[in-house]
């Protein structure tokens, strides 16, 4: 039985324009929604596989103010069976701030007679793309860690753990418990159904305070960058715009 | 001072990667007396490509390994090789190109010695105190952050074509040292034990390719690629696609360009039925020409283009096969 800790993160969905705060220190998600970090759907779909291979369970955990209860919830809604949350204000927090608070309840859990076999992350979040948290826990922890996993097999105290490179995929053999940080690819995260939602709306979720006060991430301001002025020069429409097409591939010298 | 620089061999085996000549190119740029080198997932002597690499961009200091234990990839191991060479050398700071190797070897240093790590930074805004400014929101958005001070060694990653390589004023003499690292069991818990290459579907062909020919949501379905395929054939480049196709299954996610895929500079892009998030373009704006089929004139990924043509993509691509003969 292999007890997994899921870690995601509530951040601003970009698919759309990107708003700054008034005062330029975040990003406002009031008008473009908020979603989990693509790569920590695909670990708690992970999880959730672990999880019901071995017979253990699932917790999610997230690092923020009430309203990210909502993607505590997602992840309750296909498949987590509890939920933590840490209050704090997640902008006050640097990286080695959040590998910090998750150590702690890690500990916590452990010294309660909970321990997880495995604590999964997203291999970096989709707003500040640290690429850090999961290897500062691992050290805090004193875990072996893996980062960029696609597909994981737990068996027995042991997990085999698939990494894909651009020469192919990286297999490795280590023991729990062990921290993974998840890349997007290698599973395709599952829709909630009705029961799951519901199911995940009536859930308690635990909250914890944080031990210690963030030291922060160095950030001095954020700036927008300017939408480039559009010089786009219009080939034409449909396929009689095709010789103008092949003209500019051989004036770029991609066709000769 | 120096600055010390992760470098990785180039994915063909010879010379150095074009992210680690950008790192290079970027090191010139901090405040330290010099530039010296160490190298990442190759053990013993760097071919001479790589080294001739290392004293155009005035590297003066290679640092490699001997060590054996790590011709399997582990992560926190070379990352003890890493720190053992920035203290031999007397670094100020640590840098590497913003790399999956890159930033997770530079991680297990910043944990180790309990320092920041700022991602993705494309500009020295302040040396003293030392600030720069780094991609952050897929690149739509840079942040301005205050790196190291107190003495300490500065860590940071640097984002890919956040420089054009460039060689140094002064060649360096690229003088091989051998680095003497205090490897243990638990810094190889976590190693490669075995690697499945792929079959047809090298992401190093998408990443180096200088052609992409890009397919959306605007393709229509999985088995709607075969035009897409042909065109990229013809101009002798590979397939990239939007990370809507691979969520819908279409195609496999080593094809995905965007923040959570590759990131490509070539000299082409045909972007044929993708809109253009923000998501998208964090992987392929660095382009050096993007051209945009699309049915929508108002389409970010139109207006930011070069070019553009309206209209069906299934249309259109053929017309272009045709003319191309």
């Amino acid at each position: 039985m292999t007890d997994v800790l899921v870690c995601v993160k509530r951040v601003p969905d970009t698919s759309g324009e990107v708003v700054l705060t008034a005062d330029g220190g975040g990003v406002d998600g009031r008008y473009a929604g908020w979603t989990m970090s693509a790569h920590e759907e695909c670990a708690v779909e992970i999880a959730a596989g672990i999880a019901g291979d071995t017979g253990g369970s699932v917790t999610v955990l997230t690092l923020g103010d009430e309203d990210s209860v909502e993607q505590l919830r997602s992840a309750l809604a296909v498949g987590a069976n509890d939920a933590v949350r840490i209050d704090a204000t997640a902008d006050d927090y640097g990286p080695a701030d959040v590998a910090g608070a998750i150590a702690e309840v890690v500990r916590g859990r452990e010294a309660g007679g909970e321990g997880y076999g495995v604590v999964l992350l997203g291999n970096d979040a989709a707003d500040t793309g640290d690429h850090q948290v999961g290897i500062r826990l691992a050290h805090l922890l004193d875990r072996p860690v893996v980062a960029g996993a696609q597909e994981v097999m737990a068996s027995g105290d042991r997990l085999e753990v698939r990494v894909g490179t651009p020469a192919g995929t990286e297999i490795y053999d280590l023991p729990v418990p062990a921290v993974l940080t998840v890349l997007e690819g290698g599973v395709e995260p599952r829709y909630p159904n009705i029961s799951g939602r519901m199911k995940a709306k009536k859930a308690q979720v635990e909250v914890v305070e944080p031990g210690a006060a963030p030291q922060g991430s160095g950030r001095l301001g954020l700036r927008v960058l300017p939408p480039p002025e559009s010089n786009v020069e219009m080939l034409g429409e449909g396929p009689a715009a095709a010789p103008r097409l092949v003209a500019v591939l051989r004036e770029i010298g991609v066709v000769r | 001072m120096s600055v010390l620089v992760v470098v990785e061999p180039d994915e063909s085996g010879n010379g150095l990667s074009v992210v680690s000549q950008e790192t290079l190119t970027f090191a010139r740029q901090l405040p330290g007396e010099g530039v010296d080198a160490v190298f990442v997932g190759s053990v013993g002597d760097p071919d001479e490509a790589a080294l001739a690499q290392c004293r155009e961009h005035g590297v003066g200091t290679v640092h490699v390994t001997d060590d054996a234990r790590l011709e399997r990839y582990a992560a926190r191991a070379w990352a003890q090789v890493v720190e053992t060479a920035a203290e031999t050398g007397g670094a100020a700071y640590l840098v590497a190109g913003g790399t999956p190797r890159g930033n997770e070897v530079l991680a297990h240093v910043a944990a180790a010695r309990g320092v920041p790590m700022p991602c993705n930074v494309v500009a020295v805004v302040q040396d003293e105190p030392l600030e720069v400014e780094r991609q952050v929101v897929g690149g739509a958005v840079l942040e301005r952050v205050a790196l190291g001070g107190g003495g300490g060694l500065a860590v940071a990653s640097v984002a890919g074509h956040a420089v054009a390589p460039e060689p140094a004023g002064e060649p360096g003499e690229a003088r091989v040292e051998r680095v003497e690292a205090q490897i243990g069991d638990s810094d190889l818990a976590a190693q490669v034990v075995r690697v499945e290459e792929r079959e047809g579907g090298d992401t190093s062909a998408l990443t180096g390719a200088d052609v992409v020919v890009g397919a959306g949501r605007g393709v229509g379905g999985a088995d709607q690629f075969a035009d897409v395929e042909q065109l990229a054939s013809r101009l002798g480049g590979a397939v990239g696609v939007s990370r809507v196709v691979t969520s819908l299954g279409w195609r496999p996610h080593h094809e995905q360009v965007g923040q959570t895929g590759s990131r490509i500079s070539p000299d082409l892009y045909l972007a044929c039925g993708i809109s253009g998030a923000i998501q998208h373009w964090a992987g392929c704006s660095s382009s050096r020409t993007i051209i945009a089929v699309n049915t929508d004139a108002e389409a970010p990924m139109v207006t930011k283009a070069r070019y553009a043509v309206i209209g069906d993509m299934h249309e259109i691509i053929p017309a272009v096969l045709e003319e191309l003969g």
